[in-house]
């Protein structure tokens, strides 16, 4: 298997923010919380779209900055109410530097 | 017999020699190896040495009697510079020393951060003996000020070491909030106020620039500009596994030396253990661990069979007076519940992090008494279904009958004190419900005084309402700001000026939230009131705002964005519409739109666009126009005196003065102005937040108007003679409400609540009030005149306007 694929460091991400991944598919949004752990998500919300990396982040979730849908950071679902389901991919942070699994970029690619 | 070289006489490697005593008796002829000149210590005391409050013998862990007892030929003060692996020996000051079987036991070395100013004399690690000689010396030095780099666990033990050595003490984190990588933020904000009240400055979200001095330390600058000054500087930023030997002698190194289950490196001949290994991929940094890791080398060498797991680890910092206690994994996620249990009185906060009904995370703080037990259920995975309620409470509670707490608070004599503040007791005030009927918190608040000054016994006196109305008692007249607290925003703003809370942190610990973070509608909520409430001291949390008011810029339904420049009072020019013109053909952006606010939209910007948009506008001396702000948004006028055959004032020259005046202030909900230069108000002031309606005589100041969800005409606050008047009048109201509203009430609502009259009480009849208003408003507006283009311009936040990576299709293989 080819290594995880470095895309920059834990700090760059400020504390509950989040930044976006470029991909010839689209963006990737990942999302540092307040104990620094780390997300990865497709950066569209289910709902119209809403570019979720732009959304409050609070616990281990987010709320869509368009109409407010919150969606839990680890799987991707809709909280509440509403119903939907972002696609997540796979993270890890190793030495302060994040990794996102090797095959999701070539996926997005695919798609 | 075999030859045995230990490198390192640390923690793990002392440890280590006691079990291969037992394990394998008499079996190896033993070398020590150790660069302090000294042998085995305990290194974890080294803060209580620090602090005074041990002496070095006390900690010595194996003195020269036990070595010579046990046949160990001690090589202290001679560091191990290579290992040559083909012909087994390792070489040293001293020449070489052949072994069969050797440990690398090097433990760390203190992560110096690659600082300009890094080697002046003064700039130490706080490792061992030496540094803390070195500490405790410059400590001796009258007025001696210390600046600590790092605020671990490391850190603070050196901070509050020191400052009980007398020293000045400031310690410079670069996260939000000490000790990070144990602590949650709420627990981080307790101990960063404990140590605040020990005299320890505690600066966070530091980004240090340079250690400067000239022939030693003299100071420490940061990127914010702040410089403190310093006598020595310690580097508490962490620690690196010490593993240059072994890279030398071409083991497999990764982090730290690998070893397997059975502590071997890739050399079946070296063994290594201790903070310098990496152990399926994690690399610790606490002695636990390295004792269960000594235990299995000595089983290795002596050909017993044991293997290397790996654990969980548990941190306590070793203060005094101080109690916080962290385990396993406290993060959020959906699959996890949370318990939090907050005592704001005696300050204590307790979160345990449950996963399928285990506990797999703890943060304690103030009581950590239950550490140990909530520890062992992490590592037991302890099922805790049947204690469930009563959990965080601790083990004491467990096994008997559920502590009720409703029983409890009936159970309570009716001279129990129940307001600490007021000293009110519970028979006055159940006495005081039944005799004067009181349904409302407010009422027991009114009539009894309790819970009316800090407010944290609400919970009591709630649950006496209870017991007393039964179901006649609607608690649920409450309105809670959100599901993360059982208070309403008045509660919320009331306390957070009586108890002087001046961090999202300290609100949620001090007003018990029941989230360890909050979510989307308290922390912007929160965020205001501390930036309303403490102009100049509360650093505002961008993270708790709202998109639009973080970058700027309005979001659009495609995720573009709308720039809106201001233009005061409606007014602009030909070098502004060419500046937008021009920026709008640079940039491509698709519409430019007059707003009903009398200025321009440029709408579909592209995020990575903003800053370039921004820069050529500022250069055209135009600032951000907030059309995204819950703050000053715009300030509508008519043509007035100037041009119109009606205007009786100088409207349009009013309407500028006061945008200029007001720009960048932050309000509960968004405030529109307008300023009319007669009653045929063509600027539309009686429909807005706060609108003038100049007469020949003056001016009319109207307010609570409304036209957007809800339509409804102004009421007239009063008369001014003056523009100078009108512009206090105007401000006044505009503090007012700033320190009233709850978060996204429109001034008209504001009023509703509070009552037109009481406003008016304030702001036209009691002149002393309105001038104390009006100053607290000028006050703040120091603050808030920063153009926040401008600041984005020179590189702020620049994380938010690129991406964090790009990439591009993959390329086909060659
Ligand atoms: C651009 C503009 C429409 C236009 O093309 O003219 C506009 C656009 C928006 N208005 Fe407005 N309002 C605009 C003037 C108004 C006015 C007229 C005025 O200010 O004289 C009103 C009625 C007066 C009032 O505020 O009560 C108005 C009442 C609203 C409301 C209802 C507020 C209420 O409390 O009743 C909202 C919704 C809200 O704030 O929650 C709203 C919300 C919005 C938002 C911010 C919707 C959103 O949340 O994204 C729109 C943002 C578009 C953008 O990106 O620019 N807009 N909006 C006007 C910008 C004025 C400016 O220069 O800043
Ligand atoms: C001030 C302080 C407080 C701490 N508090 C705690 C705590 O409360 N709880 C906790 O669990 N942990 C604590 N720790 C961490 C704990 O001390 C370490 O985890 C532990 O000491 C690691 O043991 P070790 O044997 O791997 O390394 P060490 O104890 O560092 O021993 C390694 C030794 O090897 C020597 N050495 C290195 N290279 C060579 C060479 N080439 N030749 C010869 N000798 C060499 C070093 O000089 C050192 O003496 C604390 C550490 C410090 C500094
Ligand atoms: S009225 Fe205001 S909020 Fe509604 S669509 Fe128009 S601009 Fe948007
Ligand atoms: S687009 Fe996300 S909530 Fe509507």
């Amino acid at each position: 298997m080819t290594d995880w694929i470095d895309i920059g460091a834990i700090n760059a991400i400020p504390q509950r923010g989040a930044r976006c991944v470029n991909t010839p598919n689209g963006k990737i949004a990942i999302f540092r919380t307040a104990d620094d752990q780390v997300f990865a998500m497709d950066n569209r919300c289910p709902h119209k779209g809403g570019p979720l990396s732009e959304g409050i982040v609070h616990g281990a979730s987010v709320t869509c900055p368009l109409h407010n849908w919150v969606f839990d950071l680890s799987t991707g679902t809709a909280q509440g109410a509403d119903e939907g389901q972002v696609r997540t991919y796979p993270v890890q942070v190793m030495d302060g530097r994040i990794l996102i699994a090797p095959d999701v970029l070539m996926e997005v690619a695919a798609e | 017999m075999e030859k045995l070289v230990v490198i390192g006489a640390g923690m793990a490697s002392g440890r280590a020699l006691e079990h291969i005593f037992e394990e394998a008796p008499g079996r190896f002829d033993i070398t020590l190896f150790g660069a302090e000149p000294r042998g085995n210590y305990n290194r974890l005391m080294l803060s209580p040495v620090l602090a005074g409050e041990k002496e070095y013998e006390q900690i010595i862990t194996h003195d020269s009697a036990w070595y010579e007892a046990n046949g160990v030929h001690t090589r202290f003060g001679e560091t191990v510079t290579a290992i040559d692996r083909q012909r087994k020996i390792v070489i040293s000051r001293n020449g070489e020393t052949s072994y069969d079987k050797l440990i690398i036991a090097t433990g760390s070395a203190p992560f110096i951060i690659p600082l300009p100013g890094k080697d002046l004399p003064g700039v130490m690690a706080f490792r061992d003996l030496d540094d803390v000689n070195a500490m405790v010396a410059a400590a001796r030095r009258p007025n001696a000020k210390a600046v600590i780099i790092g605020g671990g666990l490391l850190g603070l033990e050196a901070a509050a070491a020191l400052r009980l050595r007398g020293m000045e003490v400031v310690v410079l984190h670069l996260t939000g909030h000490v000790m990070d990588r144990q602590l949650d933020p709420a627990a981080g904000y307790l101990l960063q106020r404990e140590l605040e009240s020990r005299g320890i400055k505690v600066h966070c979200k530091a980004q240090t620039k340079a250690i400067l001095g000239q022939n030693a330390v003299e100071a420490v600058a940061l990127d914010d500009g702040t410089v403190y000054g310093a006598d020595i500087v310690i580097m508490a930023a962490g620690i690196r596994p010490e593993t240059r030997i072994a890279v030398d002698a071409g083991l497999h190194v990764e982090r730290g030396i690998v070893v397997n289950d059975q502590m071997v490196t890739s050399d079946p001949d070296i063994f290594a253990l201790g903070e310098c290994v990496e152990h399926e991929k994690i690399v610790y940094g606490l002695v636990a661990p390295l004792y269960d890791q000594a235990k299995v080398l000595a089983k290795t060498l002596a050909k017993n069979d044991a293997a290397f797991r790996p654990v969980q680890t548990a941190t306590q910092l070793k203060v005094t007076g101080v109690s916080v206690y962290s385990a396993g994994d406290f993060a959020d996620a959906e699959d996890r519940e949370e318990i939090v249990l907050r005592d704001a009185t005696s300050g204590i906060y307790k979160r345990l992090v449950l996963k399928d009904d285990r506990v797999i995370g703890a943060v304690l703080y103030g009581e950590t008494g239950d550490g140990p037990w909530f520890f062992d259920m992490i590592r037991k995975g302890t099922d805790t279904r049947e204690m469930r309620d009563t959990l965080i409470f601790g083990q004491a509670y467990q096994g008997g009958a559920a502590l009720d707490p409703m029983a409890a608070v009936a159970a309570l004599p009716d001279d129990a004190e129940i307001c600490g503040c007021n000293g009110v007791c519970k028979g006055a005030i159940t006495g005081a419900i039944l005799s004067k009927g009181l349904t409302d918190l407010d009422g027991v608040r009114a009539h009894s005084k309790a819970s009316a000054s800090c407010g944290s016994c609400t919970h009591l006196v709630e649950k006496l309402m209870a017991i007393t109305l039964g179901d006649s008692y609607n608690p649920a007249a409450v309105k809670p700001m959100c599901p993360c607290t059982e208070h309403d925003h008045g509660t919320v703003r009331r306390l957070i000026v009586a108890k002087g809370l001046k961090s999202i942190p300290a609100v949620m610990q001090e007003l018990e939230w029941k989230t360890s973070c909050g979510c989307a509608k308290c922390r912007p909520a929160l965020n205001y009131y501390l930036v309303a409430d403490w102009p100049g001291e509360y650093e505002d949390d961008n993270q708790s705002r709202f998109i639009n008011e973080r970058v700027h810029a309005n979001i659009q339904k495609d995720g573009t964005y709308s720039v809106v420049p201001r233009m005061w009072g409606g007014m602009t020019n030909p070098r502004e519409l060419r500046a937008i013109a021009d920026v709008a053909d640079k940039f491509a952006i698709p519409a430019v739109k007059v707003t009903g606010g009398q200025r321009i939209d440029l709408l579909g910007v592209k995020k990575e666009d903003l800053p370039g948009v921004w820069a050529d506008l500022n250069a055209a001396g135009m600032v951000s126009g907030a059309a995204y702000a819950k703050g000053l948004r715009t300030v509508k006028t008519c043509v007035g005196s100037d041009w119109c055959r009606f205007g009786t004032q100088d409207s349009t020259g009013l309407g500028i003065r006061i945008e200029k005046f007001m720009w960048g202030a932050w309000t509960p909900a968004k405030l529109k102005l307008a300023v009319s230069g007669c009653p045929r108000n063509c600027a539309e002031a009686t429909c807005k937040d706060i609108g003038v309606i100049c007469v020949d005589s003056g001016y009319d100041i109207h307010f609570a108007g409304a036209a957007g969800l809800d339509i409804k005409p102004t009421e007239l606050l009063g008369h001014a003679n003056s523009e100078d008047e009108a512009l206090e009048i105007i401000t006044a109201l505009t503090q007012m409400y700033r320190e009233q509203g709850h978060y996204l009430e429109r001034i008209y609502k504001w009023a509703r609540r509070v009552g037109v009259d009481t406003i008016k009480a304030a702001i036209i009849e009691d002149l002393d009030k309105r001038r104390h208003y009006a100053e607290r408003f000028a006050y703040s507006q120091q603050f808030a005149q920063v153009d926040p283009w401008e600041e984005r311009v020179n590189g702020k936040d620049a994380h938010e306007f690129a991406a964090m990576a790009e990439f591009g299709l993959p390329v086909a293989a060659e």
